[in-house]
């Protein structure tokens, strides 16, 4: 099956595979930024800014936070300090690509830190983990980033002039691409006692703290979860402490 | 774009990026201890998970576990299929498909 002009060019089937994946998100992510940027306008923020938010920030939901807080009044620095708790979980993804991405040039990390969305880091760890050892595959995550980051603009921009009459977009399903491709990436993975355990222990608490604030609920659930399949993990190691190192066990 | 906004939008960058890049730029310095290497392992589901379950079974902010809400039913069928395939786009069509039948077909 080995094509061999595919094969003479890794760093385009990297690009590639890393655009083909990122297409459904990138459907998901069109609704979200039209009503971002046709609600931004309507907190009272000027359209450069939000044009600017989109530009210089790229982080979705603290974008719709920080348009609301906007809008209510909240003093700017109470404004940074949420943003910082919305967006904490792009350490938790940064924290668990990093030993992929150790023998990187510098200069690689301002650009992958930079677009490091929830929608990239789910496409790119599930490709690191099924192909760690390609030393191209740096050009799927920077595809997967830049796809995202225009596709972003784009539609922030489409919202910034239509106004609220594009929001009924969510009502084409696009709003379901998102969660229909992280139940693609997540269930493969879930193969193992502690993953199962993780995965109903972070879901439940998510739905349980959804009314919390500034997303820490979603934080507070994801750090459950990962309690609970490493003290699982752990319990069905041998006791006596034979544990083999974290690395050589794989994803599971 | 007033300097105000200026000083919000670099704020929220300094914030945002710092999150993004400063466990990256650390990674190739700090050994973890082995109990934080074992816990990353599961940052893939548990972050999904949780970002998932709630827009799944609260599309609309409150718990919607019934026959009238079409996200949980392409989610069941979405789940059925990665389950038996391993495969992303069989995944998606399907979760969508269902979906879109739910919406606009049986509960319509």
């Amino acid at each position: 099956m080995e094509n061999p002009s595919r094969a003479a060019h890794p760093r385009l089937r990297e690009i590639t595979a890393g655009l083909k994946d990122t297409i459904p998100l990138l459907l998901g992510a069109a609704p979200f930024g039209t009503v971002f940027g046709a609600v931004a306008v309507g907190s009272g923020l000027s359209p450069a800014a939000v044009m600017g938010l989109s530009v210089f920030v790229f982080a979705g939901s603290s974008q719709f936070v920080a348009a609301g807080l906007v809008a209510q009044g909240v003093s700017f620095p109470m404004i940074i300090l949420t943003t910082f708790v919305v967006n904490l979980r792009h350490a938790l993804y940064a924290t668990s690509l990093g030993p992929f991405l150790k023998k990187l040039p510098r200069r690689w990390l301002f650009p992958l830190a930079f677009w490091l969305t929830d929608e990239t880091y789910a496409v790119t760890i599930r490709h690191y983990q099924q192909d760690p050892d390609n030393p191209h595959r740096t050009w799927y995550q920077l595809a997967s980033s830049v796809s995202m980051y225009l596709n972003w603009q784009l539609w922030t921009a489409v919202g910034l002039f239509a106004g609220t009459k594009l929001a009924g977009l969510s009502e084409w399903g696009l709003d379901f691409a998102m969660a229909v491709t992280f139940i693609g990436i997540v269930v493969p993975l879930v193969r193992s006692l502690p993953m199962v355990l993780c995965a109903v222990v972070a879901g439940a608490a998510a739905v349980l703290l959804k009314s919390l604030p500034s997303n820490l609920g979603l934080l507070a659930a994801a750090l459950a979860g990962m309690a609970a399949g490493t003290i699982a993990a752990a319990l069905r190691r041998p006791a006596a402490g034979a544990a083999p190192p974290a690395g050589q066990e794989g994803p599971v | 774009m007033s300097v105000q906004e200026i000083l919000l939008i670099a704020g929220m960058v300094a914030v945002t990026f710092g999150a993004r890049f400063v466990p990256l730029a650390l990674a190739e310095r700090l050994r973890m201890p082995r109990i934080v290497e074992a816990a990353l392992r599961f940052v893939p589901v548990a972050v999904l998970t949780a970002i998932t379950v709630p827009a799944v079974l609260m599309p609309h902010g409150t718990l919607q576990v019934q026959v009238g809400n079409p996200y949980l039913f392409g989610s069941l069928a979405a789940i059925g299929v990665a389950w038996l395939t391993k495969r992303l786009l069989p995944t998606i069509a399907s979760g969508m498909a269902v979906f879109l039948f739910w919406k606009l077909v049986v509960i319509a």
